[in-house]
């Protein structure tokens, strides 16, 4: 290679990780901030480094899987109200409106409200996230035989 | 080593090269794409919790990932553009821009489609869809630079350089979704992990998905044409081309 060529080659790789540096960096130092939700056991014990626990009356989001069997309606009005969990951690949530589609037992989901209490969220807004499995009817079907015939074995709810 | 491809960094040889391509990308882009779309929209099973309206992943995925490959691609030619100044490197990059921009519309509306009914909202500021909103950004960036100079040298160098740093941004994309807590679920298809989903749904999307490719590989290689005739358009080749073509 030439000398202008390499000084050329030099110039355009410091742009990239200038570039990059700056970026990670900046990433890094937002990188709580970025997070769209708390989970249940961040909500209890405060968000990894530094345990800041948000207070009461913060407008947080809080993302968890729906504990099964948990979920309870009123019969004459929209208002409803369920349990999150993480690994450690249940919160509280309840919500007045349409749920989504995909609302169900064991669905992840992330609720958008305040919390009024140390362990109960009051939701304005509950969106379902859905996760990266697509499963055909017959795969169901199968996975369904195997899981009763192992009893045993649970199954794994991921993030 | 590199001499067999010498030849070729003259725009008239890289203009035939191209031509003689064209045809062959945009007869299997449109076979493969039949296949694949009636494959995915009509024979591929229902997803037990989305039913019919997983299927808009057959559109949405391909374009968001190959949006971002375009770019990549587009940053690669750059690079090149910029160390060793070839010119018809940056008419690559030049002719790659809109198209990415395009792909990158796709999946953004489509998303915002999917996203209404099974999340429940249409848009959220989470780290996936706010860093693959400003490959947006940085595509119409690339496209208004690019037009801003009468120069095209001096443009290629000024929406080059905003190339290159927002290259830092796909990496940023990919990962979004494992670094932070995001709406957005994970990548289904992962290059060294079992895809989540059956082979009945899988092969469809890698049908699609390899159809895009090809697609965007015509497209390109029409507006690269379209590129080189109009930076090379008081060369004599040119002239002589269109004199060929006129009569």
């Amino acid at each position: 290679m030439n000398p202008r060529r390499k000084q050329r080659l030099a110039i355009v790789c410091s742009i990239i990780l200038g570039a990059g540096g700056i970026i990670g960096l900046v990433l890094y130092a937002l990188s709580q901030n970025i997070d769209l939700f708390y989970m249940p056991h961040e909500v209890v014990h405060g968000k990894d480094d530094n345990k800041v626990k948000p207070f009461i009356g913060q407008r947080i989001k809080v993302g968890g899987m729906v504990k099964v069997g948990s979920v309870k309606r009123n019969n004459d009005d929209l208002k409803v109200s369920f349990v999150i969990f993480d690994k450690t951690e249940e919160i509280t949530v309840t919500y007045e409106g349409l749920l989504p589609d995909l609302f169900r037992d064991g669905q992840a989901i992330v609720a958008n409200g305040n919390l009024v209490s140390p362990r109960v969220v009051k939701a304005s807004e509950v969106l379902a996230k859905h996760d990266e499995q697509y499963t055909s009817p017959e795969i169901a079907e199968a996975m369904k035989k195997q899981y009763l015939s192992d009893s045993t074995e649970k199954p794994a709810y991921n993030y | 080593m590199w001499k067999w491809l010498h030849p070729y960094a003259k725009p008239e040889r890289s203009y035939q090269l191209a031509s003689t391509l064209l045809p062959w990308f945009t007869i299997s882009s449109i076979i493969v794409l039949i296949i694949g779309v009636v494959w995915a929209l009509a024979f591929a099973p229902v997803d037990i919790y989305q039913k019919d309206y997983y299927r808009i992943i057959y559109i949405h995925v391909p374009a968001a990932t190959l949006s971002m490959s375009v770019y990549m691609a587009m940053a690669s030619a750059t690079f090149i553009g910029m160390v060793w100044q070839l010119k018809l490197s940056d008419a690559a990059a030049a002719a790659m821009a809109p198209i990415g921009a395009t792909l990158t519309t796709i999946a953004l509306v489509t998303g915002a489609i999917w996203g209404a009914p099974s999340w429940g909202t249409s848009w959220v500021w989470d780290a996936r869809l706010t860093s693959y909103l400003i490959l947006l950004f940085i595509y119409l960036g690339i496209i208004a630079l690019q037009n801003a100079f009468e120069d095209k040298v001096l443009a290629s160098r000024a929406a080059g350089i905003l190339t290159i740093v927002g290259a830092v941004n796909i990496p940023i994309i990919k990962y979004s979704v494992e670094w932070w807590n995001t709406l957005h679920q994970g990548a289904t298809i992962s290059k060294f992990e079992q895809p989540s989903m059956g082979d009945d749904m899988l092969y469809p999307l890698l049908i699609n998905l390899f159809g895009f490719a090809l697609m965007i590989a015509a497209l390109s290689i029409v507006r690269f044409r379209n590129e080189v005739l109009a930076r090379d358009s008081m060369r004599p080749w040119v002239k002589e081309l269109v004199a060929k073509e006129c009569k």
